[in-house]
């Protein structure tokens, strides 16, 4: 490592040596540190000079870059006190501010610093997490090419550098994963001040002003997200990097943990209430009114622009949606690439136990549990039945029933909406909550109390959410219809009367398919015609978990893309249904063509999601979004009158969104 | 190794009301958050555990949760270096500045150059790092090597250890057993030889004679 200074440059008198080796360098910063200890701190404060330099002078990039591999040599000089300003200078340097020269000097200064005494450990790691993120000032350039070249480079770098470190010092990954959580992004991060971004922010604003005659030209790019966004992003990034590196068999776990919580985090600061006051909801909810027409003024958009509309609306202006939306495709990508290595089942394992302490404990999470649903797409044989039998285990085995509710909700989303799973899979869970629900009436007397058996009410309501989506695959094969059939009636008859208190839109929907699939039921009840009952609202409890279905429609539109392909809309299995119905009354209809109900196949429901633009996704999304309840037919059940709005989703509040 | 040693413990566990079902379980996660930290009661880092219960009893605590005591004796070995102590690791980096060791895969431990003695000399062959002794070229310190050092200070937090090359008996633990097997067998040759010259001395039959002698006695 020999190298020429140039005096000028320097600016340093006692460095101004036209060539000198490593060892006299070694010995020239040597004698820098041992003289500050001495109280002569002038050739210390010409160091510190190089390694700070003055507002407005730009640093020697060669001189900082010497420095700093003569300090890495001359670790053991230093001292945590005297030499305190050297030392912060250093460590306080933003490897995003500079070129792979002083990154890989920074780093060099790093792991010697680090492995030369235990006091400066957490030091040196709280540097290297600094460096998952960028500085305020570069956020703007993050989304451009050099901005890309610059992240790889700094990242590999800091993580190489952990990677070195707790090989030198094995127990710095238990330091690492508690400061790597405890430095994470707080949900309430205000924006960055940035000029450029307020300046992007307003030309975007500007850019949604234009007249319209300018629609009719290509639409401008979207604008990038936030940059509170953003630097939550790169965080987590960040940590799955660790999940997935030479060091994830240590804090892994640690990681996904925390980005569980996060997710869960996030999620519960998304409350239904701001997505009521929007009159996006009374849209959807008035086109979900059966045959109703949309009432439309010349003038207005159709829904499905509305929905849309709405959902940029909703979106752009709500940060921790956004968040959570960047957050939960980060990690969707991550679980892709787990799978490609083989590691799928280990992250599950983590994943699952994760959901178990937080997500099924939160209150009616809405997002966070897709990340287990995408999981099991990956791998439905082991992941998909996995969760499966931890929820099935949970809703028989919990020690306070709002658990066990909460567990069997899970599991009739689940079972419903999952379009991985094979008939036969789902199949075998209903028959067991058909076991289960069948040994609890002979061992229970009595008549209605929902209060008192709300597990009970709980099963019933998931066995028949359950079935409301597959009934007519899974009574297509013979055995299963006559173990459904052997149960079902015992139990829907026993004086504890579920028909009567499980929520009446979900006991009429299924009433209205088991007379279409000639399934023996009882066919003297009579609808109450309403969306939920007094009956049901007791068992459901304060926290409505009779109205909990966690695997209803994803509402966040960049998770939508993944999450589409591998699932069941109401608006897929209800035309079916109704075909029959159309057959009865009227013949054939153009929705022939929608399910295919392939025996031990699952539904066979013709998506094709990653062939399609944004924009035709966007379109889809919405018209699901249109056709996810279910909606009886005005005449065909019940009393219901012709005049008569009947709410129809499955969910009575808009968690049907 | 010097700074190993084991202990026998007599401890109290306060368990959450909600283990009460387990508490076996509950003890072993007590004990288990103990490990790889210094404990200053105990005067070392834990490293193993083993309880012995010897009551099904426990003391209930008095307050707004009722907290059970659970008595136990637990086997315990402790790692505790000290100044002046002889440690072994194995090398996992070596620069002209420091050597950097593992102790028992978990500790770092840190001999700068200043405490690496004179005798070593650094050199890169065949692109590695290595110390060399003057006096012996085959007593080598390279990545991988084993080595005994001696202990200047132990960071109880961090469990960082700074070490010294300085005294004679430290270096390439390899070199230095073959060369105490060599003093020993240069030992032993000397004393077949003083043996021999014995047997020379004395008649054979003069043994027999004392031994009829013991055996009447």
């Amino acid at each position: 490592m020999g190298m020429e200074l140039h005096a000028e440059k320097a600016g340093c008198a006692e460095m101004e040596i036209a060539e000198i080796t490593d060892s006299d360098l070694f010995k020239l910063v040597r004698h820098a540190l041992k003289s500050a200890l001495q109280g002569d701190p002038d050739q210390y404060e010409q160091l510190l000079r190089v390694m700070h330099p003055d507002e407005g002078v730009l640093p020697d990039v060669a001189l900082l870059v010497t420095c700093l591999k003569a300090l890495s040599g001359s670790v053991s000089c230093l001292d945590i006190v005297h030499h305190k300003s050297l030392i912060a200078s250093i460590l306080q340097m933003s490897m995003w501010n500079y070129g792979t020269d002083v990154m890989d000097a920074l780093m060099e200064f790093n792991i010697s610093l680090a492995a030369s005494s235990g006091q400066y450990v957490d030091l040196c790691l709280e540097m290297l997490v600094s460096n998952f993120m960028p500085p305020d000032s570069f956020i703007s350039l993050l989304n451009q090419p050099p901005g890309i070249l610059q992240k790889g480079q700094v990242i590999d770098r800091v993580h190489s550098t952990l990677t070195y470190i707790a090989k030198l010092l094995p127990l710095s990954p238990l330091r690492l994963e508690r400061m790597i959580t405890e430095r994470m992004p707080h949900i309430f991060t205000k924006e960055p001040n940035l000029v450029v971004g307020t300046l992007s922010s307003v030309l975007c604003s500007l850019l949604l002003e234009v007249p319209k005659f300018l629609a009719t030209f290509p639409p401008p790019p979207p604008p990038p997200p936030s940059p509170s966004v953003q630097l939550i992003l790169i965080y987590v990034e960040n940590m799955l990097k660790l999940e997935s590196g030479a060091i994830g068999d240590l804090v892994g776990r640690t990681m996904l943990v925390a980005i569980m919580d996060k997710l869960i985090d996030l999620d519960v600061d998304i409350a239904w209430d701001d997505i009521l006051q929007e009159d996006f909801t009374k849209g959807i909810f008035d086109m979900e009114l059966g045959d109703l027409e949309w009432p439309m003024d010349d003038g207005q958009q159709n829904g499905d622009e509305l929905q849309i509309s709405w959902m940029e609306r909703y979106f752009s202006g709500n940060l921790n949606a956004q968040k959570l939306d960047s957050l939960i495709v980060l990690t969707f990508e991550h679980l892709n690439f787990c799978k490609e290595s083989g590691r799928l089942s280990q992250v599950f394992h983590t994943l699952l136990q994760s959901f178990q302490q937080t997500v099924l404990m939160a209150y009616k999470s809405k997002f966070a549990q897709f990340v287990l649903f995408y999981a099991c797409s990956l791998d439905p044989e082991n992941c998909g039945r996995r969760f499966a039998d931890t929820l099935f285990h949970k809703f028989k085995s919990s020690k306070y029933p709002e658990w066990r509710m909460s567990a069997v909700a899970y599991l009739a989303s689940y079972l419903a909406r999952a379009k991985f799973l094979p008939i036969s899979f789902v199949a075998e869970y209903v028959e067991s909550l058909l076991e289960w629900c069948s040994t609890y009436c002979s061992n229970q007397g009595g008549s209605i109390n929902p209060k008192a058996h709300k597990e009970f009410y709980a099963g019933c309501q998931a066995m028949m959410y359950v079935l409301c989506f597959r009934m007519r695959s899974m009574l297509a094969i013979p055995r299963i219809r006559s173990r459904i059939s052997k149960h079902i009636e015992d139990i829907l008859r026993h004086p504890l009367s579920p028909l009567v208190v499980c929520l009446p839109s979900i006991v009429e929907e299924f009433l209205r398919l088991a007379k279409v699939t000639h399934l023996d039921v009882p066919d003297n009840f009579v609808s109450s015609n309403l969306l939920e009952s007094e009956l049901s609202m007791a068992f459901g409890g304060r926290e409505r978990l009779d109205t909990f279905f966690p695997f209803d429609p994803c509402l966040l539109m960049k998770s939508d893309r993944f999450i589409r392909p591998n699932f069941v809309y109401w608006s897929m299995v209800r035309s079916s249904y109704d075909n029959d119905d159309d057959d009865d009354d009227e013949g054939t209809s153009d929705e022939d063509d929608i399910e295919i109900c392939t025996a031990g196949n699952g539904i066979n429901i013709p998506i094709d999601g990653a062939a399609r633009s944004y924009d035709q996704d966007l379109d889809e999304f919405g018209n699901k979004m249109s056709k996810m309840s279910i909606t009886p037919k005005v005449g065909q059940w019940g009393e219901l009158q012709s005049g008569m709005r009947m709410p129809s989703s499955l969910r009575p509040c808009p968690d049907s969104l | 190794m010097e700074a190993l040693k084991e202990c026998r413990a007599n401890l109290v566990v306060n368990l959450h009301p909600s283990n009460a079902k387990n508490v076996e379980t509950a003890v072993y996660r007590e004990l288990s958050s103990l490990l790889f930290k210094f404990n200053e009661a105990l005067d070392g880092v834990v490293l193993t555990y083993e309880p012995k219960f010897s009551s099904n009893l426990a003391r209930i605590l008095p307050g707004i949760h009722p907290y059970f005591g659970v008595r136990l004796e637990a086997k315990l070995l402790l790692f505790n270096p000290k100044p002046e102590m002889l440690l072994e690791g194995e090398v996992v980096k070596v620069g002209e500045q420091s050597i950097h060791i593992v102790v028992l895969g978990f500790s770092s431990a840190v001999i700068a150059d200043e405490d690496i003695r004179e005798d070593f000399k650094y050199k890169i062959k065949h692109g590695k790092e290595v110390f060399v002794s003057r006096s012996n070229k085959k007593h080598r310190i390279k990545v991988g090597t084993t080595l005994r050092f001696s202990v200047k200070n132990f960071d109880e937090e961090i469990l960082h250890i700074c070490g010294s090359l300085i005294p004679d008996n430290t270096g390439n633990i390899q070199w230095l057993e073959t060369k105490a097997e060599e003093s020993q067998a240069y030992r032993f040759a000397n004393c077949e030889v003083s043996i021999h010259l014995f047997h020379s001395i004395t008649p054979p039959h003069a043994f027999s004679d004392i031994a009829a002698l013991q055996k009447r006695g």
